[in-house]
């Protein structure tokens, strides 16, 4: 029989997770098969996931898709009109008239390609872009680990590196375990709500001297889990750096779309560096990376993405594009990804339903958002940054040094045993600041606050119940 | 390919997407009980929401009834039932988890030569070692044994063969092993500790009334409790193939048995690095594992449809072969399963030194010229694998009989001109000037 030594050595070396969410379905389980407990049912908001939370999908997008997958749909009067028109060209652009084919080239329906570029330019206010620049993947991570297989090479000093922001969003160490690339954090400043400083990523880049080869940086605009959002000089700094370090651009913008703070918009990785002149819009490479997990979207379990891909060398974007020919996208999470990027327009049937759903999305967040913040700073022992965008807050813990010791008699990190403790004590399942990379004496927790204000209030008042008790135990 | 979808599948599934449609009166009980049951089971009872890397519950539980049906009894957990991106998704994963050591330690991995090329190119891409066994053309493309021993006693001096790859119903090939022959597999992988992927995609298809599909899992356990309890076996499933042929959800799964718990954790941690295989997929995944039952109302439409498309598949498929089968230099072994015609093509000596002149395979240049030809697109068996000196292409099956006749006619015709092209000694002579020059030589009377 196998056994772990005949295991890769790189699965191996991918770290290990905390389990909390399969800790959470346990207990959901549990009250199902009638188990007492303090609570009713389990909070879960330790992912960026607004369905689960309680979030409606949007309307259009549903209908759309309903009508693709089964076109009888295309007859039924219920249905808007412009969902059975956007169905009715959908299903014209792909392979044989029908979702269940394979995308006719592995970068994704050329169509729909096509209305991702034309999005791209208007968003940006004109810049060019270029559907052979676009590759469709089913996730981020898949999107990410793309570009990050082509890239990981060498051995020891030689290791490709990644520059990843501390904290990162939660599924991105196990991602870069996997590639086979190493891990090199660069400090956000907490105290100016998660702001990114040259100098810290001078000295990140310093301390990987022997270490390992850093190739790329990452970063996520608006932040996640931080919620921070770059204003334009932030990103030119970043940009800078990488262009005089030789660092390829890994930009994650999967909350464009949910920017709530006051006096701060989206911008993008690509418009800035396009406006930067020629030294830089024409060789830094660029990759950046946009989902249907998006705030307003929420779909998730669709899975889907697309990277555009700015000044790789041809020979490489060869590669990029024909190398996934075996996991081509899902054809649904195009068809969504399509509708994310071209929604109705005022004066279609469906664009009064649809632009109050999004804002009744937005408004919820930036209510909740604001709720949450300050209603854990008042907590003791909890200390939370202002979020400008994306769907987390990321509260600062400072934990009894009794915790932290007996954390370490359990051997897990402080944060998950408080995290653990939580969802034991009070159904309430939030992520722990270590998924984010963080490390003690650092400890946080991740709530995403897209979630209907009830679930929000409720989520909260059991929270705060934990923590006092918890800090009443350990005076 | 023209090929319609199943009602029943995609009214599921689009109740699912917009759970609104669970108040029309369109759609079928069955159907709705159908969505209600898998989004019950969804974070916020949404498609929307991530699944557990391992898949909704309750679907993973249907995949390990129905496997427990289909194999008339033999027991399937659904701990061991992981739903996948498509098959490819699990396959990768499983390649990835096994692939270690250095230099002649290396993992080695049994490939059956014809195989889908994602094995040998997933084998590549991870620097895992190629270990190639030939399937026999002569005998239907059947595994030989002894052919197996033989490839695996070579590998053993540069590698560590830990893996065997199946493909049954095989692509390209097409042929369904016998149970004798799985049985000798499953008895070859327990002498030498080696770890089984049963790729069984097209299981549901299969046409020869002389053949039928065994699962590997269900032989293993005819086999007895030293077998069933020992023999590492994955098996895997998928939407693409079957009667449903929904490519384009991605939806898989795959069976995990006797895989040893510390490397079950790893696996699972590899598998939750991509969170989770689309959840549309998966709903598609349960659909076909649990489909209408006899007393349920969609399930006279549902077998007509099903029937409906395997007949016309069987059809093909003999009508394929046929057709084939009566062009000179073409010879294709019966298909007996899977979506495929795989025939030998005899291409003559001065096409291959052409293509070698072009640096590419012979049968690539067969098929170029096809391709400007007549515009038919089949793949070079070169891309498959073949014995040194042979020559195939793949087409597949699936367009409807009419066209079928229309291209394969087209395809004869090619082939005579083909091969009487190239079967010239001088240099080539337009038709009716070589008609001109036999009669110009024909002695006088």
């Amino acid at each position: 029989m196998s056994s772990l030594q005949d295991v890769n050595p790189t699965v191996r070396s991918i770290r290990a997770t905390t389990s909390l969410q399969g800790l959470a379905a346990c207990v959901t389980e549990e009250i199902a098969r009638g188990a007492k407990k303090p609570f009713q049912q389990v909070i879960d908001v330790s992912s960026g996931d607004p369905h689960r939370a309680g979030m409606a999908p949007m309307s259009f997008v549903r209908q759309v898709l309903a009508a693709c997958i089964y076109p009888e749909l295309l007859k039924d009067k219920s249905l808007p009109l412009d969902a059975i028109q956007r169905a009715q060209t959908l299903l014209g652009a792909c392979s044989g008239g029908s979702v269940g084919s394979y995308s006719v080239t592995p970068p994704g329906i050329p169509y729909i390609l096509k209305s991702v570029a034309e999005f791209i330019m208007r968003r940006d206010g004109g810049v060019n872009s270029n559907p052979e620049d676009i590759i469709f993947s089913s996730g981020s991570q898949k999107a990410l680990s793309l570009v990050l297989h082509l890239m990981a090479s060498g051995q020891g000093e030689t290791r490709t590196g990644v520059l990843t922001p501390m904290p990162c969003p939660h599924t991105l160490p196990t991602l870069l375990d996997m590639s086979g690339v190493t891990l090199v954090p660069y400090q956000l400043t907490e105290e100016r709500g998660w702001a990114v400083d040259l100098d810290e990523l001078h000295r990140a880049l310093k301390t990987a001297q022997g270490r390992c080869s850093p190739r790329a940086i990452y970063i996520s605009n608006p932040g996640n889990p931080t919620g921070h959002v770059q204003d334009r000089k932030s990103i030119e700094t970043v940009i800078s750096f990488a262009a005089t370090e030789g660092l390829v651009l890994l930009t994650e913008e999967v909350y464009q779309d949910s920017v709530y703070g006051k006096g701060r918009d989206f911008i993008s990785y690509k418009r800035v560096l396009s406006e930067m002149g020629k030294d830089y819009s024409e060789t830094v490479e660029l990759v950046s990376l946009h989902s249907i997990s998006s705030a307003c979207m929420g779909e998730c379990g669709l899975r889907g993405a697309y990277i555009e891909v700015i000044n790789m060398e041809p020979a490489v974007m060869k590669y990029l594009r024909e190398m996934h020919a075996s996991s081509s996208p899902p054809v649904l999470s195009q068809l969504a990804l399509e509708v994310m990027v071209n929604p109705p327009t005022p004066g279609d049937p469906s664009y009064k339903t649809y632009s109050q759903e999004i804002l009744h999305s937005l408004t919820t967040l930036s209510h909740n958002a604001q709720r949450a913040c300050e209603f854990l700073n008042v907590l003791p022992g909890m200390n939370c940054q202002p979020a400008m965008g994306g769907v987390f807050l990321y509260p600062r813990l400072h934990l009894p040094p009794q915790m932290v010791e007996e954390a370490q008699m359990l051997g897990v990190e402080a944060d998950v045993l408080y995290c653990q403790r939580l969802l034991e004590e009070e159904g309430v399942c939030l992520g722990a600041g270590c998924e984010n990379g963080q490390e003690s004496p650092n400890y946080h927790i991740r709530l995403c606050v897209l979630a209907p204000p009830d679930t929000l209030e409720e989520m909260l008042a059991r929270l705060s119940s934990f923590h006092l008790r918890l800090l009443d135990r350990f005076p | 390919m023209g090929q319609q979808p199943i009602t029943f599948l995609r009214q599921v599934v689009a109740l699912c997407c917009y759970p609104q449609l669970l108040e029309s009166p369109s759609f079928p009980e069955d159907a709705k009980q159908r969505a209600q049951r898998i989004l019950q089971d969804c974070g916020g009872q949404s498609l929307g929401s991530y699944s557990a890397s391992q898949g909704v519950e309750c679907i993973r539980q249907h995949v390990a009834d129905y496997i427990t049906q289909r194999d008339q009894g033999v027991p399937s957990d659904w701990n061991n039932i992981y739903l996948t991106t498509g098959a490819s998704d699990g396959i990768m994963s499983i390649l990835k988890l096994l692939v270690s050591g250095q230099d002649t330690c290396r993992t080695g991995v049994m490939i059956p030569i014809p195989q889908y090329p994602l094995y040998s190119a997933a084998i590549s891409e991870l620097e895992a070692v190629h270990i190639n066994y030939y399937l026999d053309e002569d005998n239907c493309w059947a595994l030989d044994i002894e052919e197996l021993q033989r490839a695996y006693l070579t590998a053993k001096q540069h590698c560590q063969p830990r893996v065997l790859c199946i493909i049954n119903p095989g692509n390209p090939t097409g042929q369904v092993q016998s149970k004798k022959c799985i049985e000798e597999v499953l008895h070859f992988a327990y002498e030498e500790n080696m770890f089984v992927m049963a790729d069984e995609v097209y299981q549901d298809n299969v046409y020869s009334s002389d053949c039928q599909f065994h699962s590997f899992k269900k032989v293993l356990y005819e086999m007895g409790p030293e077998y069933f309890n020992n023999v590492e076996l994955v098996s895997f499933h998928s939407t693409s193939k079957g009667y449903t042929g929904e490519c384009g959800f991605r939806g898989g799964y795959m069976e995990v048995l006797n895989m040893d718990p510390q490397v079950k954790v790893q696996l699972i941690k590899l598998l939750s690095v991509r969170l989770c295989p689309p959840v549309a997929g998966q709903a598609a995944m349960d659909v076909i594992v649990n489909p209408p039952k006899e007393h349920e109302p969609s399930y006279a439409q549902f077998t007509k449809e099903k029937s409906s498309v395997l007949d016309v598949l069987a059809h093909k498929a003999r009508l394929t072969e046929r057709i084939l089968n009566s062009v000179p230099g073409i010879k294709c072994n019966p298909v007996q399963g899977a979506m495929y015609a795989f025939p030998r093509i005899f291409i003559p000596p001065r096409a291959i030194q052409e293509a070698q002149a072009r640096s590419m395979a012979p049968d690539m240049l067969y098929c170029l010229k096809l391709l400007e030809e007549t515009g038919i697109c089949v793949v070079p068996g070169s891309g498959f694998g073949q014995r040194e000196g042979t020559y195939h292409f793949r087409m597949t099956v699936l367009p409807s009989p009419e066209k079928l006749k229309v291209l394969l006619g087209k395809l004869k015709d090619f082939h005579l001109c083909f091969l009487e092209e190239y079967s010239q000694e001088e240099p080539q002579l337009s038709r009716s000037s070589q008609h001109q020059h036999r009669e110009n030589s024909k002695p006088d009377a």
